[in-house]
């Protein structure tokens, strides 16, 4: 019997192994002293961690808490209000006097001045340094000589900026634009301490910025800890004694370390697990309205698209997709049918009009097949609907769309997904005007105005324009509400513009997306902002 | 044995020059790495064409290919889009994936070879079966499923284990994505064993050892087992690189930041130097370990001789 023995000495090793584990994985961070520190899940930023280089949500959440700008967006309505700024005059909506509050200082006490702010915005805008976010200072007067389109710049400072003293400074924009004011919450316009420029290099391993945290210590790609500024002058102090933000490469190992109490925020609960979220964490749940719209665009520069008549079949395409089904079963209302192309964050006054769409967004299969025969059928009898596929659950709604078109028109193959592997190659597609069919097009909002909803979009060779839709009327009006000083007759002016998209279906709007979210019994007050990333600094942990 | 030692590693320098290069292309057929860095948006033309410049993507494939070995036999892996340089990159990576590739490989050696020897030793006993059965189904359920089961039954339900591994990933806490990896090779190596034993031991040296009236253990360890080895071993020396690389899939579901994590990332931004970076290493982990097992053949069996 000596098989058995040796079968029982294995079986112990394993048992052992198991125990050592148990042993091994417990309290290495749990951070019990004082109890005040949250852990909440990460992904690793793309770029280096920079104001004017980040452009993701990942990278945006560091920023935001260890910067404050000019100006700061109401958590709860999305509104700017002033946070630096003691004031922002302008006469003309062209030249703008800013006024920066005196006392506040970056955490290594330095104190934060107009030049801080200047000096931040010429390194934004100028070419050599290579910013992703250049783009918006390309309204403020010598940026084409900062950032030419093409051959070398002459200069690295724009001429639009001007250090008027300790305090003040002045920016001219090479066009009107009354909302300016109102973008400068946007991270990429956070001031910057000297020691960014004298040692850049120390300053991207541990960023010092002016906000409610302090980075504590920061390994890259796998977690940063984040401390709160005892020495902060704003008054949204952090209610909290610090983040450690940990790098997840799957949001659902993300979920189960929450469910196994070794993680306390999760801002992003994996599609997979929506149905049982309520079960697992009942109201520690949240699904509330995000900036993001997702949309169906348009390769307009492809003749098929671009025929008269071709509105019909997109309007057509549009009537065929049962929103309300698809946000059901595959979002399970994380996701709300669109009736406009803005979102519900922006609020009445900001923009948002329920059902300025209409009828061409609601489901009508009888209606769809009229409006596409009308426009002269489906182009080449197929419509392939172009989507990344590593990422996100694109392949599963594409895939409903479809089939909701499929049946509106009774032909099997009216409509069919056209995967692509990877989000660069995705990129490089649209960019070189290979799109053969509709393709999927998300918009995360950079500020909760409707001017971004729009303008970026849809403005003809706009930076974000990729179906490159043109449209003179379009133009004309948003032209015409940037230059309106009122407020209110500048977003009722867009919302006519809006109206021209509409009517020619530029993009077919999907739904608006929510930010969900899920938190340990630890936390409370936990909240996400327009933007769809958790209020850290309001969080309370007990 | 030297002579055999060089001309081996000579062979080298080609199989690593045509699979960095084969790396190099799919990776560049993929589309242009700096459309997807600008998030959902172009890059305006002129930072796209900064950018390119800064990573060398406005040259031809061959001349960049050039280059990059050029930079390679300095030491140079050349820079991530992040602004992390890639051998930084691999200094935290490799260590992590190292420990589990160990753990992974213990495993392997330790339960495999012990249920082979046990199941060859006993042919058809229930034992054998028992354990056949075992390993048939340990091949046949995917990784992933084992992982998550796993993590899910020890870390949520049990809370034995924490169910990701903390930055440090020590050795304790890999232990059950190790086992988890190593799970699929392991019933390989046992029926490797069980085959190998199975068939020696009716061989004549076995049976001169036990009418010699040496002691059993003496005659499975040192005569029996040593020659049943040769076909274990080589499947363990080429498992080290496939373990190595192809952890991506239990390093995803445990959260180990290792060169699986490192390498996904580096896809799905389209990162060329970090991925080529990886490859290369991978590759040479490969090399150098066919030509150990080569090396080890000789220490197992004298009779095999290199020329």
């Amino acid at each position: 019997m000596r098989g058995a023995t040796h079968a029982k000495w294995a079986a112990c090793a394993a048992a052992a192994a198991l125990a050592a584990t148990a042993c091994g994985g417990g309290g290495s961070d749990s951070g019990g002293d004082g109890g005040a520190v949250l852990s909440s899940s990460w992904g690793d930023p793309q770029n280096p961690l920079e104001p004017a280089n980040t452009n993701e949500v990942q990278g945006g959440k560091v920023l935001d808490m260890i910067f404050r700008s000019l100006k700061k967006y109401n958590p709860e309505t999305g509104a700017a209000e002033d946070m630096l700024a003691e004031k922002i005059e302008t006469t003309d909506s062209q030249n703008f006097t800013i006024t920066v509050k005196d006392g506040w200082t970056f955490s290594n006490g330095e104190k934060v001045t107009s030049k801080s702010f200047v000096t931040a915005w010429n390194y934004a805008a100028s070419l050599k340094n290579n910013q992703k976010n250049a783009y918006f200072f390309e309204y403020i007067e010598g940026y084409a000589a900062a950032h030419p389109a093409s051959g070398s710049q002459t200069t690295d400072v724009l001429s639009g900026l001007k250090v008027v003293n300790d305090r003040t400074f002045t920016v001219k924009l090479k066009q009107k634009f009354s909302t300016f004011p109102d973008t400068l919450g946007y991270p990429a316009y956070a001031p910057l301490p000297q020691a960014f420029f004298t040692d850049h290099a120390n300053w991207l391993k541990k960023p010092i910025g002016n906000g409610p945290y302090t980075i504590d210590s920061y390994t890259k790609g796998s977690q940063m800890a984040l401390k709160k500024w005892d020495g902060y002058p704003g008054d949204d102090k952090a209610e909290n004694g610090g983040v450690t933000l940990k790098v997840y490469t799957d949001n659902n190992t993300a979920y189960t370390d929450l469910l196994a109490g070794n993680l306390d925020l999760v801002d992003d609960v994996p599609a997979a697990q929506l149905k049982n979220v309520k079960n697992d964490l009942g109201d520690r749940y949240l699904n509330t309205p995000a900036g993001i719209i997702q949309t169906l665009a348009f390769p307009f520069y492809d003749k098929k698209w671009n025929t008269t008549g071709s509105d019909k079949v997109r309007t057509g395409l549009s009537r065929a997709i049962d929103r309300k089904q698809i946000t059901e079963t595959i979002f399970q209302n994380t996701r709300t049918p669109a009736t406009d192309w803005t979102s519900p964050v922006l609020g009445e006054e900001g923009g948002f009009k329920e059902g300025l769409c209409g009828d061409a967004c609601e489901y009508d299969p009888a209606a769809a097949k009229k409006l596409i025969q009308e426009g002269g059928g489906l182009p080449g009898g197929q419509v392939k609907i172009t989507y990344n596929a590593d990422t996100g659950s694109h392949k599963q709604w594409v895939d409903a769309v479809c089939n909701s078109i499929n049946n509106a028109l009774d032909n099997d193959k009216a409509c069919v997904g056209n995967p692509v592997g990877t989000f660069a190659d995705f990129r490089t597609q649209i960019g070189d005007r290979k799109m053969a069919g509709p393709f999927r097009a998300g918009w995360q909002m950079d500020y909760p105005l409707i001017q971004n909803f729009l303008q970026p979009l849809y403005y003809t060779n706009a930076s974000s324009n990729d179906g490159k839709w043109s449209n003179k009327d379009f133009d004309k009006l948003v032209d015409q509400a940037n230059a309106e000083t009122d407020t209110a007759k500048a977003v009722e002016t867009f919302q006519q513009a809006e109206e021209v998209v509409r009517d020619n279906m530029a993009a077919i709007p999907l739904w608006y997306q929510n930010g969900s979210a899920g938190y340990s019994e630890r936390l409370s007050n936990v909240k996400l902002n327009p933007f769809s990333v958790p209020v850290y600094n309001e969080i309370k942990v007990s | 044995m030297g002579r055999y030692v060089i001309r081996r590693l000579l062979q080298m320098i080609p199989v690593f020059i045509g699979a960095t290069l084969l790396i190099f292309l799919m990776v560049n057929v993929m589309g242009d790495p700096i459309a997807g860095l600008c998030g959902d948006r172009e890059c305006d033309p002129a930072t796209a064409a900064q950018l390119k410049k800064e990573f060398g993507l406005d040259k031809p494939v061959w001349q960049q290919y050039l280059t990059y070995m050029g930079n390679v036999f300095t030491g140079d892996f050349g820079t991530a889009f992040n602004g992390q340089p890639v051998t930084e990159l691999m200094a935290t990576a490799f260590p992590v994936t190292i420990r589990l590739t160990i753990v992974a490989i213990i495993f392997e050696i330790v339960i495999g070879i012990t249920l082979g020897v046990i199941t060859g030793l006993h042919r058809g006993r229930p034992v054998d079966s028992g354990v056949l059965l075992l390993t048939l189904v340990v091949i046949s359920v995917p990784t992933f499923v084992t992982g998550l089961l796993l993590q899910l039954l020890l870390g949520v339900e049990w809370g034995w284990i924490k169910p990701s591994v903390s930055s440090e990933a020590t050795f304790g806490e890999l232990i059950v994505p190790g086992l988890v990896l190593a799970s699929v090779s392991l019933a390989y190596v046992t029926r490797l064993t069980r085959t190998s034993i199975a068939e020696n031991r009716r061989s004549d040296y076995v049976r001169t050892a036990v009418a010699k009236g040496l002691p059993r253990r003496r005659v499975v360890t040192r005569h029996l087992l040593r020659n049943s080895l040769i076909p274990v071993v080589t499947f363990i020396g080429t498992d080290i690189g496939a373990l190595m690389g192809g952890a991506i899939v239990t390093e995803r579901i445990f959260n180990i930041h290792g060169v699986g994590f490192q390498l996904y990332q580096g896809i799905l931004r389209q990162n060329t130097q970090t991925v080529v970076g990886f490859v290369t290493v991978l590759v040479l982990v490969f090399l150098v370990a066919n030509l150990l097992v080569d090396l080890l053949y000789a220490v197992l069996d004298p009779r095999i001789r290199y020329a």
